[in-house]
């Protein structure tokens, strides 16, 4: 089925995310849209899908103009969607969500699960994808969850599939394996529409690539383009896609995390007796699919998890049992893995987001009062510094782009005497312009002598910054490997295999 | 192609090592029951026996009255949980769970001997308790039915009291002026619906908080049926507030069975009724696509929504059928005992309806099953006040609410709520 979209336009109030978008995607073919956070590539696929309704433009199906009300209607059209924050119920079975809106019934108006469970076997054999019908979507890992949205798109005979950021929460392994899918479906002739922002899978699976920038239609490329002409159409300008840094310096031992244990509420060891150090002037990454305990670790170190063993240490203090706020004195400065839950106030203006973690004392409290103008002067230099596109100091940090939102936090926690730098997915949701900014500042730390730990569950930020890299899986760590180690091994160690002997050096020779 | 390849395989769950966080809550409370009846036993001693009667007179099968003398069965009692006491320290030192069965035979038998010394010198009609209980419990489990409902599908139904209230007046009013009882069951639900859809109108149309559209709207219907009680119902009881009753029906065999029938067959059409309605509820919400899709609207309403399902709709029609039987329920306060109706009579049988769905947690059979207990609660109090038992009756009043607090806290922290419950969906 040939999908073709003529002028679509969205508005929202004044913001146009859609501006008058042509696309045409044939049959057979893998259509790619590449764009930044924010171009308009979701909003458009969900014009699509009916999820929205388009204010210009139409939509035709080999030829014949579409009205979708709702996402019933896309689907029976002959549309399906592999959602980005997939759309499954984690308390039901794979057959329960694949059948959900289409359900047939036996007599008495009983469910035919058997039905569900017989259609889920049959796609998932075709494709020799391996999904068990009866087990709950909690259960599954992320990349099989994935096959379940895929067989639920398969099970309404979807002729266009749209993949809106599949890669995002998968491992390279998966991701590789996502791609054979992909290709194996367009070679049954559906029309695919691939959205990404990652160039790597562009390149790689990609039959034509359309790219999107700020609500338009930017160009279209040829998948044997290289890299930094595909970055140059997407962001408007060329940019530096690697951090230039050099050898590190290092210094003593100063953070040492020794058999640490982190228990969640129903007794989980989600981070499992963990030891590793960093050293001053050394960024070490934390590597590993999003769930692994990289977010209860980074949670432990600032005392927010309230179950822990073992100990941490910090240039010869120990942290483990502190709370937060002596934690943060001790010069420890955190950028949290989710900004808008833990990081900003969204309703606060960028000034008292700028001193939310040292409204106690000096010199931005004097006995019971604010310094409001100290505060105002402190925020006009941060934000030229750390260079936050703002209309002025009193915008509330809510409406500011990702990318802005996330200097705010780095200009905050980087202005404090540091001792240890924890960083957790710094430049999620950020665009590629202030990741570059994020990644120097981030480096400039690590120059200046101080311990730095980052994680990231991107293997590209992990290249980019690491100077080893600790890979968890399951709560354990798989290995430390020095930086530079190939995306492979690395891969492979994120699916729980123990690195090749030779990369394992790595780990005695920084202790030792 | 197989995609299969990797030696890792990818589709087994994931499994992280577990240890157990150890809760002393159980040997706890075990032990502070053990310590109160030993107390009872110690400074409360009365030398008597007392009698437990299993069978009416007037029935087929008879069973004899059981006689056990207080003292010795309440020693008895104390040593037996101070034993179960010390079962749960070891099973807890252990790092096991105390396993729910553990805490039931706790249970019965502290209530076997707390009622053993209540009673000493008197009978207890064993019957007659339990008879009374499951009546007691029959708004509570209306009320949860609404209430589970209401939650699986996305909207916390704090107006279950008020709609129990509603239900309650309009059965009285209706029943007196046509003689009809059955036509005051039906008034009875439109009134549960009405309410169910301003709450409904308010919560899921203008994402108004839940909560508050709730109790607002309790409020609202205690001044209105006070106020229509006192300006009209009073001046006028003899033509509107003079219900005629449904009759108890026992039903042929199964009211003979010892025990079981006088206490489940032998009741009115709103009971069988309910019986059917918690049948019905349980196999419409896990076994028919009205309750995979109610639930999928209360889990993620999202994902509802991309596949078709209309999320909102879906709410408000579910919401209306929650009103319907909370407003059911609301009958038992009056035709279904033949009552008149009076001010704020529910006396906060929905919010304890409420706290049956989350000992319940969230499953009709359950939440039934918490009913019956605060019934029993109820119902315990009544009887023991009638055989005048040396407990004060203040401290027997509170009785119910203290069960329902203590199983609240309790349980809550292990049962999981529906995802999206109480949260609006708001489309961007």
């Amino acid at each position: 089925m040939k999908l073709e979209l003529r002028g679509i336009t969205k508005r929202f109030g004044s913001l146009v995310a859609n501006d008058h978008i042509d696309l045409t995607v044939e049959p057979g073919e893998i259509h790619c849209l590449l764009g930044e956070n924010g171009a308009g590539k979701s909003t458009l696929m969900n014009v699509l899908y009916g999820l929205y309704q388009a204010d210009e433009g139409e939509i035709l199906l080999d030829a014949a103009v579409q009205h979708f009300a709702g996402p019933g209607d896309a689907m029976s059209a002959g549309i399906g969607m592999v959602h980005q924050h997939f759309m499954l119920i984690p308390v039901f079975t794979v057959a329960e969500n694949v059948m959900l809106g289409h359900e047939s019934t036996k007599a008495g108006g009983l469910l035919d699960v058997a039905a569900a469970r017989a259609r889920v076997k049959e796609i998932s054999d075709r494709f020799g994808f391996d999904v068990d019908p009866d087990a709950l979507i909690e259960d599954l890992p992320v990349g099989v969850q994935q096959r379940v949205e895929i067989i639920k798109a398969l099970s309404q005979e979807a002729q266009v599939l749209v993949f809106d950021e599949p890669t995002a929460v998968l491992t390279p392994q998966e991701t590789d394996e996502l791609m054979g899918i992909m290709r194996q479906l367009r070679d049954t002739g559906k029309a695919i529409v691939f959205i990404t922002h990652k160039l790597r899978e562009v390149r790689e699976v990609a039959d034509r690539i359309t790219v999107m920038r700020l609500g338009k239609v930017v160009g279209e490329a040829q998948p044997t383009a290289s890299n930094a002409e595909l970055a140059s159409l997407m962001v408007g300008r060329a940019v530096e896609l690697t951090v230039h840094k050099e050898a590190p310096t290092l210094h003593d031992e100063a953070l040492v995390v020794t058999g640490l244990t982190v228990v969640d509420a129903i007794g989980q060891l989600v981070v499992n007796d963990v030891s590793f150090s960093v050293r001053g002037g050394e960024i070490l990454a934390i590597a590993g699919v999003q769930g692994n305990g990289q977010t209860e670790l980074t949670e432990a170190i600032l005392g927010m998890q309230p179950r822990v063993e073992g100990s941490i240490v910090l240039d010869g203090k120990e942290l483990a049992g502190r709370s937060i706020r002596r934690i943060l004195d001790d010069g420890v400065g955190f950028i949290p893995e989710d900004r808008n839950e833990d990081g900003l106030v969204g309703e606060f203006t960028i000034a008292e987001n700028l001193m939310l973690d040292r409204s106690t004392t000096k010199p931005f409290v004097k006995g019971a009062n604010l310094q409001l103008r100290y505060l105002a002067d402190f925020a006009r230099e941060k934000v030229k510094e750390f260079d936050v596109r703002t209309p002025s100091i009193e915008t509330k940090v809510g409406r500011l782009s990702g990318g802005n939102q996330q200097k705010v936090v780095l200009a905050r926690e980087l202005s404090r005497d540091l001792r240890l730098f924890v960083a957790a997915q710094p430049t999620r949701g950020v665009d590629v312009g202030s990741i570059e900014f994020i990644h120097k500042r981030i480096v400039a730390t690590r120059d200046a002598g101080i311990p730095v730990v980052v994680v990231s569950t991107e293997l590209d930020e992990v290249e980019a910054l690491a100077d080893r890299i600790l890979v968890m899986y399951r709560g354990k760590i798989v290995g430390i490997v020095p930086g530079g180690t190939p995306r492979d091994v690395l891969g492979l160690m994120m699916a729980g295999e123990a690195p090749p002997a030779e990369d394992a050096v790595a780990t005695e020779g920084v202790v030792a | 192609m197989s995609i299969a390849a990797h030696p890792h395989a990818l589709d087994e769950p994931v499994v992280l090592e577990k240890t157990v966080v150890v809760s002393w809550k159980a040997p706890i409370a075990y032990a502070v029951f053990t310590v109160l009846l030993l107390l009872l036993v110690l400074f409360g001693s009365r030398d008597a026996s007392t009698t437990f009667r299993l069978s009416a007179a007037t029935d087929a099968v008879k069973l004899g009255d059981v006689t056990v003398p207080a003292v010795l069965t309440g020693w008895v009692t104390v040593i037996l949980l101070a034993i179960l006491t010390v079962y749960s320290v070891i099973l807890v030192q252990a790092k096991r769970r105390v396993p729910l069965w553990l805490t039931v035979v706790f249970a019965l038998v502290f209530m076997f001997g707390f009622l053993t010394w209540a009673a000493a010198g008197s009978t207890i009609p064993v019957t007659g308790l339990l008879f009374g209980a499951v009546s007691l419990a029959v708004p509570l489990i209306y009320g949860s039915l609404a209430g589970v409902i209401g939650e699986r599908v996305g909207v916390v139904n704090i107006a279950i009291e008020g709609q129990l209230l509603a239900g309650a007046f309009s059965a009285a009013v209706v029943a007196s002026i046509t003689r009809q009882p059955w036509l005051g069951l039906v008034a009875a639900m439109i009134a549960g619906v009405l309410v169910a859809f301003v709450l409904a109108a308010f919560s899921i149309k203008y994402f108004v908080d839940q909560v508050i559209v709730g109790v607002v709207l309790n409020v609202l219907v205690v001044g209105l049926t006070s106020f229509f009680y006192s300006q009209v119902l009073v001046a006028n009881a003899a033509t509107l507030n003079t219900p005629p009753r449904f009759d108890r029906i026992p039903l042929p065999l199964l009211s003979d069975i010892p025990i079981i029938g006088p206490v489940l067959f032998r009741q009115t059409v709103i009971v069988y009724l309910m019986y059917i309605a918690v049948a019905l509820v349980y196999i419409g919400l896990f076994h028919t696509k009205w309750g995979l899709r109610l639930r999928a609207v209360g889990e993620h309403p999202q994902a509802a929504d991309t596949v078709g399902i209309k999320v909102n709709r879906t709410r408000f029609w579910n919401v209306a059928l929650a009103g319907a039987i909370a407003g059911l329920g609301g009958t038992f306060f009056t035709i279904g005992s033949g009552i008149a109706f009076n001010k704020e009579m529910t006396a906060g049988a929905g919010y304890i309806a409420l706290a049956a769905v989350i000992f319940g947690q969230w499953d009709p059979i359950k939440a039934t099953l918490a009913a019956l207990l605060f019934g029993f609660a109820s119902n315990l109090q009544n009887t023991l006040s009638v055989i005048g038992s040396p407990v004060p009756s203040e401290f027997m009043l509170m009785l119910p609410y203290v069960v329902t607090i203590l199983a609240v806290a309790g349980f809550v922290g292990k049962s999981r709520a529906p995802a999206a419950s109480g949260r609006p969906y708001i489309k961007s």
